[in-house]
């Protein structure tokens, strides 16, 4: 394939998984690199090297948004970036050892999980217990609410950065944002409403993802030709995504598709880690 | 003089992220069309992991494809600027706490880059 027809491929490709990824909350990652590994046979390395750098275009870009709504809680998405970045920069280094049929079945593993976690019903928690760690840290916070200002507490600190921490390892070693392993840690965890965890979750993938990014820029995992049109595509798709609004009934219908979708492709990822063929 | 507050560091560090991905993506395109018109025609391997090409592996290489106008070496410089921008927006927050002398936030925000910093050292070791 020539190089100008293999760019508008991922182009188009890319564009589209930015697009899902933004309408479900998962990310583009999560489309991009099945795309590239299962149809176009790329190495799975440099797959997760474009998608990384394309996770850290569309988190920076959306968070810029929701961080002038006053949403985004700053201090927490900072105190738990020491758990993500660490654990980045750990799952960056693993990658480098551990054979890429192994990434491929961890892929799909965190995949199928991700997309059932997108189904999940949301309910808006508020919590006003009492967490030491959160006071010392200065983490309990208000947002603009419907109503004025909504006050919410945030309990289980140190649980809450425990799973930081592996949201930072799977991030580095296959390159997505693990989104919903960050909401988890702090919408089921840490009891943050879900609002408020789901911007800061966004705040904080970017850098985590340039976390584990300056080590895979080393190593030469991040290959421009490729991830030109990858970063480009999963860009515009997740500015048209969040440019759609999506009433609540066909985005229901959408996480369905989605969730279908993303499970073929996961169980596709595994099969070839298994037999050897990624 | 005003007291400066949480809300003037989410407008500064709003404005970074936008610049940032704004002018790397600029960067990334027009590196994009340079590539395209001189390899376009060439065949896409990606099939086997051989790393990347040595003219974009190192900052000196990066900046002398770019003075010969070569499209990877522009999308490269491209990719870096956006990998730095969440790593500048880390830079601003420890600006916003010292300005609010956050003592407590300004470690750990240090704390953060530290780690990166690490990590970019841990890439060349090895």
């Amino acid at each position: 394939m020539s190089i100008i027809i293999f760019t508008l491929i991922i182009l188009i490709g890319s564009y589209f998984a930015g697009l899902l990824g933004s309408l479900t909350g998962l990310g583009g990652g999560f489309v991009i690199i099945p795309l590239l590994t299962l149809l176009l046979h790329v190495d799975i390395h440099y797959a997760i090297g474009a998608s990384l750098i394309s996770v850290i275009a569309t988190s920076s870009g959306s968070a810029a948004a929701y961080v002038k709504e006053g949403i985004t809680n700053i201090r927490l998405g900072m105190f738990l970036e020491i758990a993500t970045t660490a654990g980045a920069m750990v799952g960056a280094i693993i990658a480098i050892y551990i054979p890429a049929n192994y990434i491929a079945i961890i892929f799909g593993c965190i995949l199928i999980f991700s997309a059932l976690a997108s189904l999940r019903k949301k309910a808006e928690n508020i919590t006003t217990e009492k967490n030491y760690l959160a006071e010392k840290l200065k983490l309990n916070s208000s947002y603009p609410g419907p109503s004025g200002l909504v006050q919410y507490g945030v309990t289980h600190v140190a649980g809450g950065f425990f799973m930081m921490i592996f949201a930072g390892v799977i991030s580095g070693l296959l390159g997505i944002g693990s989104g919903a392993l960050k909401v988890i840690a702090m919408d089921g965890i840490m009891r943050i409403p879900f609002k408020v965890s789901t911007t800061t979750s966004n705040f904080m993938i970017g850098v985590t993802a340039a976390a584990s990014a300056v080590v895979y820029l080393q190593r030469g995992y991040i290959d421009p030709g490729l991830s030109m049109p990858v970063v480009i595509g999963v860009l515009l798709g997740a500015l048209s995504g969040s440019k759609i609004l999506v009433n609540s009934k066909s985005s229901g219908w959408l996480r369905w598709i989605f969730t279908v979708v993303v499970t073929a492709l996961a169980i596709q990822m595994i099969y070839h880690g298994i037999t050897g063929k990624i | 003089m005003s007291k400066f507050k949480d809300t003037d560091i989410q407008v500064i560090i709003g404005w970074v992220l936008r610049l940032g991905v704004f002018i790397s993506m600029l960067i990334v395109f027009l590196g994009g069309i340079v590539y395209i018109y001189r390899h376009g025609h060439e065949m896409a391997d990606y099939h086997l992991f051989k790393g990347i090409p040595v003219f974009v592996q190192t900052g000196a290489g990066i900046i002398e494809g770019i003075l010969t106008f070569r499209g990877r070496a522009i999308i490269q410089a491209g990719i870096v600027l956006l990998i730095a921008t969440p790593i500048i927006r880390v830079v601003f927050s420890a600006i916003g706490f010292m300005l609010e002398k956050d003592y407590l936030y300004i470690g750990i925000t240090l704390l953060v880059l530290t780690i990166i910093f690490i990590s970019m050292l841990s890439g060349y070791a090895g």
